[in-house]
């Protein structure tokens, strides 16, 4: 029999103001196996640990119970306790009743009367704890980065300072992302370009990083310190070593009209191309949809003009096994479809563009060279409508947009109406916002110039329809603080798109087993106290894959996210979990099912001599406790219940359940 | 279809017997009735032509016997497998539950077993001989001086009337033709059931499984339970105890049985064949199968060896919880 100890925390108000402590641990007392209960102000403060440290070893306790705030806030911190005083850390149990009890009623009745029972419960489990020690793993010392945009950059750059290796994997034939699109970034109006294409010329130098580029993450398996994934070198038909990105195969191909994606298609490109003149790695792409080579067999021009040698038209996509000890996910964001949004008439008139095309319209390497003039006609626009949370903010409800704010929309729009009437000054600017949003270091100021030196005309309101209208653009919208109706005739419109996660994140989030938010962001360990890490051990966030954020943000969020991996990589052996599976094997019938649950192929099976017939081989199933990570699927899979799990005994959840239906 | 005969059958197993293909036959053999067919392991050529049996009786699944039988006999043990107890084969194969190697399966078509209960609610009790004439039995009993004619088609077991399959899945050798899969109405009573409301869905099951007299032979004869302990005879495993508390947890030995055979049941029937209290035990597991069916697309355990079933596999287009429960609201 254990002798347990109960220890009721005040948790200031927060569990006292709507539960009668004192009933509780009086009520607990009563409890099977219970020799000391009491309660306290603050349980996780040194003094109520003390209490705990006393009380374990006047009473002699061989298990504790600390009812309070949620196992999550605060498990860790009393194991420890309980270690301190000589007690086994995993015979330690926590009742939440701060989260799931006190938070959620507002009578003292109800609430105490929940408290108890779920202390009841706690002691249940309690009473049938063993004392587990931990193993350890050894750690890969070697990250890997999902994306290549100014996020992966960025966290790539800094772990590979610490001296460890890391690997970036990037969709594209280029690392450099959204950012290598931008024209100017607020508040600084630095070019964008002059900024990061150094930082990606450092990548593509370090001797600690690697880059796949036209490559995806394909498989993971595995968990913290120990990460085994599959990555796919898709075919770009052109060998990466030997292209020295001369251009001369780019310069001759005869096909020339494929829409340029990095132009967002407003100009084309050939159907073999480097994406841009700054592209790292600097290598040419074929476009198997566009060439004529891959498709019919007749071309072959850029094999003939290659001084290298370096085409190769029956190049295969290429799978590369590599093990990590940290993964960074860094896959960013994308505008959202203007499809649902038909108001706006994106898809009537081609003199409706969203922001980003306005970024490559005023680019100097843009399609225009950086002059600004309407995609229709050429000509230069005189008025132009800003038009801000475009699929931002919208209803919950509503069968389109997003219910978040975009975060990013307000700056860059202030940016890009300042630079047109900087450098177009006879250009009429007008935004319609909701409201405008700048909270950044030099954030408020930089719209300030907008509106008071650079004279941007700001609209308090929405626009409710565009309509084309001969060359021009009928806006219709409501100046809420004129309160009237406008109707102004527009030569160009820019739509500030709201931004999404890129669609690749949901398929990756799956083979990490990381959590999404319902708008597919990755979420974060804990919101405010472990922003860069996800709830999966190993697997770091870095950048607008987690949430909206401009490039500041970004940057010091990759920042932080490398930090955490070389924290993670710095140490040798990772303690491992011990609450682990293990079967029975008296009652194992090998039957597979818990090795085809196992999402870490932790489970093997080995033929061994039955315990019942001597002499005759069974088929046992056997758990690597290094490689399980304790998540009980194959104990619900076991049809005979041989697969337990350590810590969470079937029969500590049924005696739990028992205690609180007693 | 043609029927196949018990001299075919006999005929087979001694051949296989003589020429050293197998060691041991596994067969049906007479109980104390002639309608009371009962599994059995034959070795010798005189016991087969004394004793083995093939009746319309012999609805007996002999694929669970292969997991006890298949140990201590040196060669091969020949297993008649109807297209039914193929399913279970395979599936006891997936699960490793006996080796391959050890077992020479015969399939042998069926056109369906006589359900005794059904038959004896036509012919009356008191049965003495009954002798099958084409698509009829002849049913002789104490209390009639002629005996009485009753069509087969009439009086099949549940699981042959609502046949899924004459296709055999597995075989070394066919003796007669195998079938196709057929499309059929077996899900027509668990369709019903769903369409209850909750109170009228309890009180159904309250007055089927309060019959249970928790006599284990949907159990023993289940070849989905097949473990080395089962968890209703292990004092550890938190359920023995359980099952037989009181009349609600008394029903929980099929509800938790259903949940341990889920994904796994090939729906072969055998539970309510062989159930004393005629409980339909069946519903319980095709209401399973209905829903992994509905949820991630047509299942049939057993189809195919090795196969993945969708309860222990993970895809990415897999339905979210909130797609069961979306189901739930709709259905109440």
């Amino acid at each position: 029999m254990q002798r347990v100890g109960v220890f009721v925390c005040w948790c200031g108000s927060n569990i006292a103001g709507t539960i009668d402590v004192q009933a509780v641990s009086e009520a607990l007392k009563k409890e099977a196996g219970v020799v000391f209960s009491t309660n306290y102000q603050y349980m996780c403060s040194q003094a109520g640990q003390n209490i705990i440290i006393e009380a374990i070893k006047e009473h002699n306790l061989t298990g504790i119970v600390v009812c309070s705030c949620s196992p999550r806030m605060h498990e860790a911190t009393f194991r420890k306790t309980a270690a301190s005083a000589g007690l086994n850390p995993y015979m330690v149990e926590i009742a939440n009743i701060r989260e799931q009890c006190s938070w959620v009623h507002k009578d003292m009745m109800s609430g105490t009367e929940k408290a108890i029972i779920l202390g009841r419960a706690a002691i249940a489990k309690v009473n049938l704890n063993t004392p587990l020690t931990p193993g350890e793993t050894p750690v890969t010392k070697r990250a890997l980065v999902i994306g290549g945009g100014i996020a992966g950059i960025q966290t790539a750059l800094d772990i590979a300072d610490a001296g460890f290796p890391v690997d970036i994997v990037e969709a594209k034939p280029t690392i450099g992302g959204k950012m290598a699109q931008l024209d100017k970034t607020f508040p600084t109006l630095d070019c964008a370009a002059c900024i990061l294409t150094p930082k990606m010329v450092d990548v593509a130098q370090n001797e600690n990083i690697r880059i796949f580029s036209y490559s995806e993450v394909t498989g993971v398996k595995g968990f913290v310190g120990n990460f085994d994934v599959t990555i796919r070198k898709n075919a770009r038909y052109v060998k990466e070593d030997i292209c020295t990105g001369c251009g001369a195969c780019v310069e001759k191909c005869p096909m020339k009209k494929v829409p340029n994606e990095f132009n967002l298609g407003m100009d084309s490109r050939r159907a073999i191309y480097i994406p841009f003149a700054q592209a790292v790695p600097k290598v040419a792409t074929i476009d198997p949809n566009a060439c004529n080579m891959l498709k019919s067999g007749k071309c072959g021009i850029c094999a003939k003009v290659c001084a290298t040698g370096a085409i190769d038209y029956n190049q295969k996509e290429e799978y590369i096994q590599e093990k990590y000890g940290a993964i960074v996910v860094a896959t960013g964001f994308n505008p959202i479809s203007m499809e649902k949004f038909d108001e706006f008439a994106y898809s009537q008139s081609c003199d409706v563009i969203t922001s980003l095309e306005f970024e490559r319209l005023t680019n100097a390497a843009g399609p225009t060279s950086g002059h600004l003039v309407r995609p229709s006609d050429g000509k230069k626009p005189k008025t132009i409508v800003f038009v801000q949370c475009v699929g931002s903010r919208c209803d919950a409800y509503a069968q389109k947009g997003k219910e978040y704010c975009s975060k990013i929309c307000c700056m860059y729009t202030a940016k890009h109406a300042m630079l047109v009437r900087d450098k177009y000054p006879d250009t009429e600017v007008l935004v319609f916002y909701i409201d405008v949003r700048t909270p950044g270091k030099n954030f408020d100021e930089f719209y300030r110039r907008a509106t008071e030196e650079y004279g941007v005309k700001y609209i308090k309101g929405m626009v409710g329809k565009i309509i084309p209208n001969g060359d021009k653009l009928i806006v219709r919208g409501s100046d809420l603080i004129m309160d009237k109706q406008l109707n102004i005739e527009a030569d160009l419109v820019v739509l500030a798109a709201a931004i999404e996660p890129d669609k690749s994140a949901r398929n990756l989030a799956t083979m990490l087993t990381a959590s999404m938010d319902t708008n597919d962001f990755f979420t974060e360990a804990h919101p405010k106290l472990r922003p860069v890490e996800s709830p999966t051990a190993g697997v770091f966030l870095s950048g607008a894959c987690q949430g909206p954020k401009d490039i500041p943000e970004t940057v010091s969020q990759a920042g932080a996210a490398a930090a955490k991996v070389i924290g993670l990589l710095a140490k040798d052996r990772l303690t491992g979990n011990p609450c682990v599976a293990y079967s029975n094997e008296i009652m194992c019938n090998g039957c597979s099912s818990c090795e085809r649950v196992c999402p870490y192929r932790a489970i093997t099976y080995e033929e061994k001599e039955s315990h019942i017939n001597r002499g005759k081989l069974r088929r046992i199933a056997v758990v690597n406790p290094a490689v399980c990570q304790g998540c009980g699927a194959c104990t619900v899979a076991c049809p005979s219940g041989a697969m337990d799990l350590k810590g969470f005994a079937s029969s500590q959840i049924i005696a739990e359940v028992d205690a609180i239906c007693r | 279809m043609q029927k196949i005969t018990k001299s075919q059958l006999v005929d087979k197993a001694v051949s296989l017997l003589a020429d050293g293909t197998v060691s041991a036959v596994l067969g049906w053999s007479m109980g104390e009735f002639s309608y009371d067919v009962t599994p059995r392991i034959f070795t010798t050529e005189d016991d087969i032509r004394k004793s083995f049996v093939f009746n319309d009786f012999c609805g007996a699944n002999l694929s669970k016997y292969l997991v006890s039988k298949t140990d201590g006999i040196e060669g091969k043990l020949l297993v008649f497998l109807k297209p039914c107890d193929t399913y279970s084969f395979n599936q006891l194969l997936t699960e490793h539950r006996f080796n391959r190697e050890n077992v020479y399966a015969v399939g042998i078509p069926c056109s369906g077993m006589v359900d005794i209960s059904r038959l004896k609610a036509v012919s009356g009790d008191g049965i003495t001989k009954i002798h099958e004439e084409e698509e009829n039995l002849l049913v002789t009993t104490i209390y009639e001086d002629n005996p009485i004619t009753v069509p087969a088609k009439d009086v099949l077991l549940e699981r042959c009337d609502n046949c899924k399959s004459k296709k055999h899945v597995a075989f070394d050798e066919l003796l007669g033709d195998s079938g196709e899969v057929i499309e059929s109405a077996r899900f027509d009573q668990v369709a019903e059931i769903e369409a209850m409301t909750p109170d009228e869905r309890f009180a159904f099951w309250q007055s089927q499984l309060s019959r249970c007299i928790r006599c284990n032979a949907c159990r023993d004869v289940c070849p989905a339970c097949t473990c080395e302990k089962c968890v209703f005879d292990n004092p550890l495993s938190g359920a023995e105890n359980k099952s037989p508390a009181n009349n609600f947890e008394e029903q929980m030995f099929h509800i938790i049985r259903a949940y341990h055979v889920a994904g796994r049941c090939t729906d072969c029937g055998e539970c309510s064949r062989v159930c004393p209290e005629k409980i339909p035990l069946h519903l319980l597991n095709r209401k399973f199968i209905k829903d992994i069916n509905e949820f991630y697309g047509e299942y049939q355990a057993g189809a195919e060896v090795g196969a993945r079933a969708p309860l222990v596999d993970y895809t990415v287009d897999d339905p979210e919880p909130c797609d069961v429960l979306d189901r739930r609201d709709t259905d109440a």
